[in-house]
């Protein structure tokens, strides 16, 4: 299937000339989205169909010279084709509607088709030129569309920050694949396969391919770009870098440590356990502290990066100790997270999109109430938030879930770091979780619900209906995910044997369509029929209340304890329903601060209060750096305004400085 | 299959009929430590009733969420406690959530009731909603880390198992368990509303957070509010119970049905007593109480290896 999967590729190639040429006119933005549709419905098809297939190669002569591109698409690829199709489908459906609002098309519409391509093309790559060529693919293209809008404040320094940040990942990466590729040189990844690399090598390439997938995924403390480029880009695109290209990055971790390396370590466990416990807290504690309804959502997407990290921590822990069937587990639990975040990240900023686009602002602060002028959004938006937040029925909760069940497994660990960590793990999961809750609870309540605090959010209208196709498609889907968890648990089987050299049971056989991942009386979990007792029980009350009790029904003003007040600044905004959260974490996490100034008696000023707050983890890695490379180029400055005579003086003295060294090395 | 059928309907209609009358009793139980005579036992039926009986009054901006919330929140914690084995473990459908499934299931009402909070757009649902998820943020953890370290013990996160082979195996006095016990009592007084984190009889506007969410609601509405609430906190003492007292569940269904009334009559008398001696924290000092709770929790799941070891 791998000559349909890169004819998927070339077409989508050929769309961009034609999106550059037809861009002015608007059937353009038909012939493009239209185009990424079908293809990566396409390419959806195709990574369905080669999930349980035997990997097919390919060899292109194209790239380095008497070495070729090498393509295979193994069950790993195809499952990581299924969420690139899967979330480009959607991101192209909705942007069909949603790119009408799209003011210069000619700075999207050729870079999208380019970026679709070159994330699939990460995921069919089997050598380390390829591989490279097509990471870098979708990092300039990625980082084209941030700068779509790049007129508007802030965009610049996030495409600043984000260009530096995607040539640090392909760096570590460069030097990742170089010490695999080891003196012989052996670029395709089997040749690195076969050459088993151990000891010291091995563990230098791990940890460079946890910085260069860690950064692209946006693990802490290499998350900082996230947050800044994610928002900068046109709806569509930051649905498909948060949805799509942090998987993207997760596969590259994947195929590096598991089957590029494979033969997983102690350490690096407890190393990817340690980094998704943090990434998971620190990701959410983030967002809960945002106003920004895109910037909570790219710090939501760290967050959920760390949670699949710990799944992927856990399965390298259990490899380690030689205990497959739990390492199967966990890697289960990571890839069926890496689908559901796809699904529901999505549909967020498909939410968001259509929000920003109803009243063109993006600060929750400026909204409320838009349950009543946006319904079916808020209904999609709604599905998203109660998935993302690992509530049952619904998707979120089946991965962490599995998660858990994983977690309860490292008994079997004979290390003692493993039994303290795996716990402690455990806790930080179930916080994160807890706190995506409160911090969805935010983001819709004060979005959605209450009031209209502006006069655009009581004007608001309703999305356009290709856009609300895409949302409730996903939505649908986070549905589906949730009551059917067989169903993906099976469709990852054979990724999952590919990886671990064992899976989880196969669900479909068991009865009531039952989720047993290790045996029922250890632990078992039905969606179904939680959904349907749900249901029934709540349609069954409303019934018999409504038939034998009463169903008048009188519209009042608000009682509001008997003082409301119509005023709508009195309710409560982001900041002040994140404040007893600000309060209990941030000491510790933010440095928070809140002053308060009040006017001396007799004064009529208004009292303030101030909150200060800070960023550890920028000032900790990244301050200092950013301080470092500004004074040295201070100081390198004085070598731009030399005279001729010195510059020729150096020439000179670098020259003689090598010849000695080659002297004195023979 | 009909008898566990039979079982499984008896449960879900037994923990509905008994919820109210176990609310009654802490309520009695308070009344009568403060020396007044207290509303009858059975008085939480009449409020239902009467509630169910009265309109509606609905604010003017209230959405369609606000009106589907009060349904979702009783369904979801009904469920949950369904899924709670109360006097017998043979429950039809008790694997279709374990432990964890029911913590979340919690989790899915209260999401529903903090949005239903912030619907209308007042203050006070804006405090009650925001207090909510800040108390919740701190007690689901801990919740989930005590059924962590019982599904440790136990080898299972499902509650009939766990009951089990609490019941049958010699367990024998653990530090974990102990820790767990202590963890649990004090999650299951945040969660429930209760003091020393909330007071469900408050009238200070400032110092509610159940109350406050609620505040807007009124009729029906109220009344599935009210008996979600009464359930909650049956469903706790169940599982206090199946978890840490099981005895009984095995002895056949008349023995477990009384000892499961015995043993709701002396928790709900040791909660109103306990509710009498201790005053209201501050709400600032509610994250100590509950990060303790996650402490003890966490520790049990790392004392576990301690007490095998011995």
């Amino acid at each position: 299937m791998i000559v349909p999967a890169l004819a998927c590729i070339a077409l989508l190639l050929c769309l961009a000339p034609a999106g550059a040429w037809l861009a002015p006119a608007p059937a353009g933005r038909g012939v493009v989205y239209g185009g990424c549709l079908g293809i990566s419905a396409a390419t959806l098809l195709i990574g369905l169909v080669s999930l349980g297939a035997a990997p097919s190669l390919m060899t292109l002569p194209l790239g380095l010279p008497w070495i070729g591109a090498h393509f295979r698409l193994d069950p790993l690829a195809a499952f990581f084709l299924v969420v690139v199709g899967l979330g480009s489908a959607g991101a192209s459906l909705y942007a069909l509607g949603y790119g009408r609002h799209e003011p210069e098309p000619q700075r999207v519409l050729p870079f999208y088709p380019v970026f679709l391509a070159g994330l699939q093309l990460v995921v069919l790559a089997a050598d380390a030129f390829s591989f490279l060529f097509a990471w870098e693919l979708m990092s300039l293209t990625s980082w084209a569309l941030v700068m779509a809008h790049h007129r508007e404040p802030g965009n610049a320094y996030a495409g600043y920050v984000y260009i530096i940040m995607a040539i640090f990942s392909g760096l570590a990466l460069l030097l990742c694949f170089g010490l695999l590729a080891g003196p012989t040189g052996g670029y395709t990844f089997a040749a690195m396969r076969a050459a088993h690399p151990t000891g010291g090598i091995a563990a230098l390439a791990l940890l460079l391919a946890l910085i260069g997938a860690g950064s692209k995924a946006g693990v802490v403390p290499l998350h900082a770009w996230l947050p800044l480029a994610h928002p900068a880009a046109p709806s569509h695109v930051s649905a498909l870098m948060s949805g799509v290209m942090t998987k993207v990055a997760v596969y590259g971790f994947l195929r590096i440590a598991f089957d590029v390396i494979g033969a997983p370590t102690v350490w690096s466990g407890i190393l990817v356990l340690a980094v998704g416990g943090i990434t998971a807290v620190l990701g959410v504690l983030y967002a809960l502290m945002e106003q920004d309804l895109k910037r909570l959502l790219a710090y939501s997407t760290v967050e959920n990066v760390g949670i699949i990290f710990i799944g992927i921590g856990l399965a390298l822990a259990f490899g380690a100790n030689g205990l497959p069937a739990a390492a199967a587990l966990g890697l289960t639990a990571a890839l069926f997270h890496v689908f559901n975040h796809a699904i529901f990240k999505s549909l967020l900023f498909f939410g968001v999109g259509a929000v920003h686009t109803a009243t063109g602002q993006r600060d929750m602060d400026h909204f409320g109430g838009l349950i009543n002028r946006m319904p079916k959004t808020a209904f999609a938006f709604l599905v998203g938030c109660v998935a993302i937040s690992a509530l049952p029925p619904l998707n979120g909760f089946v991965s962490e879930w599995l998660t858990f069940q994983a977690i309860l497994l490292h008994p079997d660990l004979p290390q003692w770091g493993f039994k303290i960590m795996i716990p402690a793990d455990g806790a930080l999961l179930a916080l994160s979780a807890a706190l995506a809750a409160a911090c969805f609870v935010k983001a819709f309540g004060v979005t959605f619900l209450g009031r209209p605090r502006t006069e655009v959010a009581a004007a608001a209208h309703e999305a356009d209906s290709f856009s609300l196709a895409a949302m409730a498609a996903f939505a649908a889907l986070c549905l589906l995910a949730g009551i059917f968890p067989g169903v993906v648990i099976d469709l990852l089987a054979p990724v999952v044997h590919a990886m671990t050299g064992t899976q989880v049971p196969t669900q479909l056989g068991i009865a009531w369509l039952s989720t047993v991942p290790i045996e029922t009386a250890r632990s078992s979990y039905n969606g179904l029929l939680v959904f349907l007792f749900i249901a029934a029980s709540a349609w069954l009350t409303v019934l018999a209340i409504h038939r034998f009790a009463s169903r008048a029904l009188r519209r009042g003003p608000a009682w509001d304890c008997g003082f409301p007040d119509p005023r709508p600044q009195t309710q409560y905004t982001g900041g002040s329903f994140a404040q007893p959260i600000r309060r209990v974490f941030g000491a510790v996490v933010f440095r928070t601060r809140e002053t308060v100034t009040m006017p001396p008696p007799g004064d009529i000023g208004p009292a303030r209060i101030e909150k200060h707050f800070s960023d550890v983890i920028w000032d900790v890695f990244y301050a200092p750096v950013a301080a470092a490379v500004w004074t040295a180029s201070g100081l390198l400055n004085h070598m731009q305004f030399l005279t001729i005579r010195r510059y020729l003086g150096f020439v000179f003295a670098a020259l003689v400085s090598l010849l000695l060294m080659l002297a004195l090395w023979q | 299959m009909i008898q566990a059928l039979l079982v499984q309907g008896v449960q879900m209609a037994l923990v509905l009929a008994l919820a109210p009358l176990l609310t009654g009793l802490v309520r009695k139980v308070k009344a009568r430590l403060q020396r007044r005579r207290g509303p009858s036992l059975i008085q939480p039926y009449r409020d239902l009733k009467r509630l169910l009986g009265k309109e509606v009054v609905l604010a003017e901006n209230a959405s369609w969420l606000f009106r589907v919330a009060p349904y979702v929140i009783f369904a979801v914690t009904w469920v949950a406690a369904a899924l709670v084995p109360t006097f017998a473990t043979g429950l039809l459908f008790s694997w279709s959530g374990d432990l964890i499934a029911i913590t979340a299931l919690l989790g899915s009402a209260r999401f529903a009731q903090a949005l239903a909070a912030m619907d209308i757009g007042t203050s006070f649902g804006g405090i009650g909603a925001s207090r909510e998820v800040m108390i919740a943020s701190l007690a689901e953890p801990a919740m989930l880390m005590i059924a962590l370290t019982v599904a440790l013990i136990a080898g299972s996160t499902q509650l009939s198992t766990i009951a089990d082979y609490m019941a049958f195996s010699a367990v024998g006095l653990r530090v974990s368990l102990a820790l767990g016990l202590v963890g649990l009592i004090i999650v299951a007084l945040a969660e429930n509303a209760r003091i020393p984190v909330d007071n469900p009889a408050t009238h200070l506007e400032l110092t509610m957070v159940h109350e406050a969410m609620v505040l807007e609601y009124s009729g029906r509405h109220l009344a599935m509010i009210d008996l979600a609430a009464s359930l909650k906190l049956l469903l706790y003492i169940s599982v206090i119970a199946c978890i840490f007292f099981p005895v009984g569940l095995a002895w056949g269904y008349a023995i477990g049905f009384v000892l499961y009334l015995a043993k709701l009559a002396v928790a709900g008398v040791l909660l109103g007593v306990f509710e009498m001696s201790i005053a209201k924290m501050r709400v600032f000092r509610v994250p100590n109480f509950l990060g303790a709770a996650l402490m003890l929790g966490l520790l049990g799941v790392l004392l576990r290896f301690v007490s095998e070891g011995m």
